[in-house]
């Protein structure tokens, strides 16, 4: 081909010096930041794994909360097993529903118009509402006329959780095609009938690993209980009436102390809480992987 | 850019290639070479999208591609300036050599070898920086600090690129509040500020008016003289316009196996593709048959 | 609105309507019920704040423009709020100094240097990080990071105690629950949303924009402060001021790490208190004016928060939209 001598040819080796050096330095400290985030990250787990495994047996989820001084290995903490499932479940049967409506009103019937855009960005807004402000709202209005109850921390989770599943089931409503919509008016349906039965469906898949999400974030939650449940130590099963507990709020007791066998526990529960919003976070991660293979 | 390697891709054989490709056409009257690519086949994951293309790119020539979509003529276009390298699971076989360098070799640095050889793009992409400041970007990044000097490319860029007397004034407005056709120039002038060896340029007037067309289409033959230019275009009389040389590729399809790749079917001066074409293909399509 | 097409009238189904029909009450209602979900958001909103601040007037009255002092003592019924102002304002800064570098940094290596097939474990690991609930980063704050950060703050504070500009910072006194652990374990937990933020807003930058720097031989940091970052930096601040505002409200990790001790100090390795950390520690135990002080302290925090977060969206809304739309 081209005889061209080597010094003529063109020198096409990395530039040298400061431009290759901030690259790399550049690039390196990307690389840092994220080893940033998996240090703490690891720190914590593997310290509740170790700490918390010692202490959980099947003993150790159902028997009664004992006293702070109990020594590590003595009772457990059912109780506030069972106060956090009650009063999350409580509160994601207010929120789930309610935030799907609503997340209809924005995708189906709002539209562009002003209210729409207005409550949807306040649902955004709302997000980012310090937790706590939830529990001292429910207890302004709730609880200094009704009492502490597993009833009013769930509406004060709810707050929390309602603006969450808005956001997340307004942007699975938003992916349904509106082909879709167009196939079941032309039969003649309604748009409540079109939604309820075409939509809804249709998104199913995504709304519910976003209630997921949801539900585990409320599941974490200690600073609207606080003011809203009165923690207490018995097992409370009628969430409507006096006051509550839930592993959070157990953890949040047992943190303060100084006694080996409350932090004993409190690893424990602190264990039980990650697996918990572990697992919820993975079946999302399922549903919505299953969920995306079915659009195909 | 999707996963391809999920799919089962099956390519089209390289003896159905070879025996779909003639023999090249002439390099009379040509200057140096600047490029020569050798046996090209670009991939992206398994799927290969051009298949052997081998050809050769002369200095201050401007050489077009042409030929129906999908026949790999902007992929062998960005083979020249390794701006493949960017798509994730593409690479390239065979070789291509620029003035006697091979650009795919151990040693070479992709960024090296765009500062040599620049690429205009179908949309023009000025950056949301001042007028000014998007010119002299290259040259900034490439060490050139003096505002003396600096001033003196970017007029000198804006000049070449046709710009200068309409923005000389307002130097400092944003980039992006110019006209389809002043930002295009914008780029060229942007391109040119780092004084390359060949310009690429991807389509760059089929996002613009005719008039805008019309100027870029000057502004090529201008600077010819200067650089080497090589340009892929969907429009046959701008190719019969500007260009010396010109390749046309077209897509080889199986239709049993359902496989299909990009290949060179002929390349040769401009007069001679379009008056008196060798290949069939080559007569159907500039005789506006297909594509 | 709803459409009505004419069913078939040579095979009419059991549900033809006669098209004179308005729409059907079942239709009406369903729309009204999703929209007052949707309002009960703005309702819940001006609740919140009208409830709160009605709790909270008793302190506001009492103490006037003294809520901004350094006075604080139950005891004597003296609510000068001025020692959570400023614990706030110090742990959200030290939160703020630490993870926003670490968020950006993450968030351009999702977006210009790992390929799209391997970013999906980062995004996990990231995902992870933002699920550990609050609690549980306060209980081993305070009963595992806080111990081990005492001998490292001990270990600094004899060095540079007696320098001039790091000694006031970093001297004595020095305790494993301090405002700095305290920030520390906010970096960790606000760095999930700022990153996902920064990442939604870069990642809307045009490749073709992109493209057009490397085209011109530039390296990678050079793309990214040609092409990257003056369109991803509007953006970006939204995404800090988001996590301002998380910082400002976290609760319980602070509330079991800061130190429970009111200071207004420069010290940051010294025990300190913040707002939330002092309504959930001592909510408990108050009554009267104290309680209305407490509240009345989450009364400021609210309208804070909400003021950031209106900003913050606004930024982060036209930033990401404007890009999508060129």
């Amino acid at each position: 081909m081209s005889v061209i001598a080597e010094q003529q040819r063109p020198d096409l080796r990395e530039p040298k010096g400061w431009r290759r050096a901030s690259n790399r330095i550049a690039t390196s400290l990307m690389v840092l930041a994220f080893v940033l985030v998996i240090i703490p990250l690891g720190f914590v787990l593997v310290t509740v794994i170790a700490k918390g495994a010692s202490a959980i047996n099947w003993s150790f989820l159902t028997s009664q909360i004992p006293s702070e001084v109990a020594p590590p290995g003595v009772g457990g903490i059912g109780p506030a097993i069972a106060g956090t499932i009650v009063i999350v479940a409580l509160a994601s049967a207010l929120a789930v529903p309610l935030g799907i409506l609503g997340a209809i009103y924005l995708n189906e019937y709002g539209g562009t118009g002003w209210l729409a855009k207005l409550i949807g960005f306040f649902s955004d807004v709302m997000t980012g509402v310090p937790s706590i402000i939830m529990g001292l709202f429910i207890f302004s209005i709730w609880v200094l006329h009704f009492g502490f109850s597993g009833l009013a921390g769930a509406f004060a989770l709810a707050c929390l959780m309602l603006p969450i599943v808005i956001r997340s089931t307004y942007e699975m409503l938003r992916l349904v095609p509106d082909s879709l919509r167009e196939g079941s008016y032309a039969l003649g349906a309604t748009k409540a009938r079109v939604t309820v039965t075409v939509v809804l469906p249709a998104a199913i898949g995504g709304i519910v690993s976003g209630a997921l999400l949801a539900i585990a974030r409320a599941a974490g939650e200690t600073a609207p209980l606080l003011f809203t449940i009165l923690t207490v130590t018995t097992v409370n099963w009628n969430v409507f009436s006096g006051p509550n507990t839930s592993l959070p709020s157990l953890i949040f007791a047992n943190a303060n102390t100084p006694y080996a066998g409350a932090q004993s526990r409190g690893w424990g529960a602190a264990l039980t809480l990650i697996a918990i919003a572990f697992i919820l976070m993975i079946v999302s991660r399922m549903i919505t992987a299953r969920f995306a293979r079915f659009q195909r | 850019m999707e996963d391809s390697e999920q799919k089962v891709v099956t390519n089209l054989p390289r003896s159905e290639v070879a025996a779909a490709q003639p023999a090249q056409s002439d390099a009379s009257e040509a200057g140096t070479e600047i490029f020569g690519a050798k046996k090209v086949s670009c991939y992206y994951g398994s799927f290969r999208a051009v298949t052997d293309v081998s050809l050769q790119i002369y200095e201050h020539e401007i050489t077009a591609f042409i030929g129906p979509s999908g026949c790999g003529k902007t992929t062998v276009l960005r083979t020249l300036n390794r701006m493949n390298d960017l798509v994730s699971g593409a690479h390239v076989e065979g070789d291509v050599e620029y003035r006697g360098a091979s650009l795919y070799g151990k040693d070479v640095s992709a960024i090296a070898v765009r500062r040599r050889i620049g690429m205009v793009f179908q949309k023009p992409n000025p950056f949301p920086k001042s007028i000014y400041d998007n010119v002299a970007y290259g040259p900034r990044i490439n060490g050139e600090r003096n505002k003396g000097k600096l001033n003196e490319i970017v007029e000198r860029s804006l000049r070449q690129a046709a710009l200068w007397d309409e923005v000389k004034d307002r130097l400092n407005n944003s980039g992006l509040g110019l006209s389809g056709g002043q930002a295009q120039r914008l780029c060229i002038a942007r391109t040119l500020a780092v004084e390359p060896d060949v310009v690429l340029m991807d389509e760059p007037c089929s996002a613009l008016d005719p008039i805008a067309t019309s100027a870029i289409e000057d502004l090529m033959r201008d600077i010819k003289q200067r650089y080497t230019i090589v340009i892929v275009t969907h429009n046959m009389q701008q190719a019969t316009r500007v260009s010396d040389r010109t390749a046309f590729f077209s897509v080889l399809r199986n239709e049993e196996s359902d496989t299909r790749t990009g290949v060179l079917v002929e390349y040769g001066r401009t007069q001679q593709i379009f008056e008196d074409p060798h290949d069939d293909r080559t007569r159907a399509y500039v005789t506006g048959r297909m594509g | 609105m709803s459409t009505q097409t004419k069913a078939d009238p040579a095979s009419p189904a059991g549900s033809a309507r006669p098209l004179s029909e308005r729409r059907p009450l079942g239709d009406r209602t369903f729309q009204i019920i999703t929209l007052a979900a949707g309002l009960l958001v703005l309702v819940i909103l001006v609740l919140i704040a009208v409830a709160t601040t009605q709790q909270s007037t008793s302190w506001f009255s009492s103490e006037g423009l003294k809520i901004f002092t350094n006075n604080w003592n139950p005891a004597s019924n003296d609510f000068g709020a001025l020692a959570f102002i400023y614990g706030s304002a110090i742990t959200a800064a030290i939160a703020l100094i630490i993870a926003v570098p670490v968020s950006i940094g993450v968030a351009l290596l999702l977006t210009e240097v790992v390929p799209y097939r391997w970013s999906r474990p980062i995004v996990y690991v990231i995902d992870l990080l933002a699920v550990v609930p609050s609690v549980v980063w306060g209980l081993w704050g305070i009963l595992v990071f806080a111990p081990w950060l005492q001998h490292i703050y001990t270990s600094i504070a004899s060095g540079v105690g007696h320098t001039p500009v790091l000694g006031p910072l970093f001297g004595q006194p020095v305790s494993g629950a301090s405002f700095f652990t305290a920030g520390i374990i906010l970096a960790f937990m606000i760095t999930p949303i700022v990153t996902s933020l920064s990442r939604e807003v870069i990642a809307t930058v045009p490749a073709i924009d992109r493209e057009g720097a490397y085209a011109l031989g530039a390296t990678r940091l050079e793309m990214i402060r040609g092409a990257v970052w003056p369109h991803s930096q509007a953006g970006v601040v939204g995404a800090v001021l988001l996590g301002l505002g998380r910082a400002l409200g976290e609760t319980i990790a602070v509330a079991l790490v800061i130190g429970s001790s009111p200071a207004i100090t420069s010290h940051l390795f010294a025990p300190g208190y913040n707002i939330p950390a002092v309504i959930a520690n001592q909510f408990g135990e108050s009554s009267g004016t104290f309680r209305a002080a407490l509240i009345g302290m989450g009364v400021l925090l609210f309208a804070f928060t909400i003021i950031i977060n209106i900003i913050a969206r606004a930024i982060v809304n036209r930033s990401t939209r404007r890009m999508r739309g060129a």
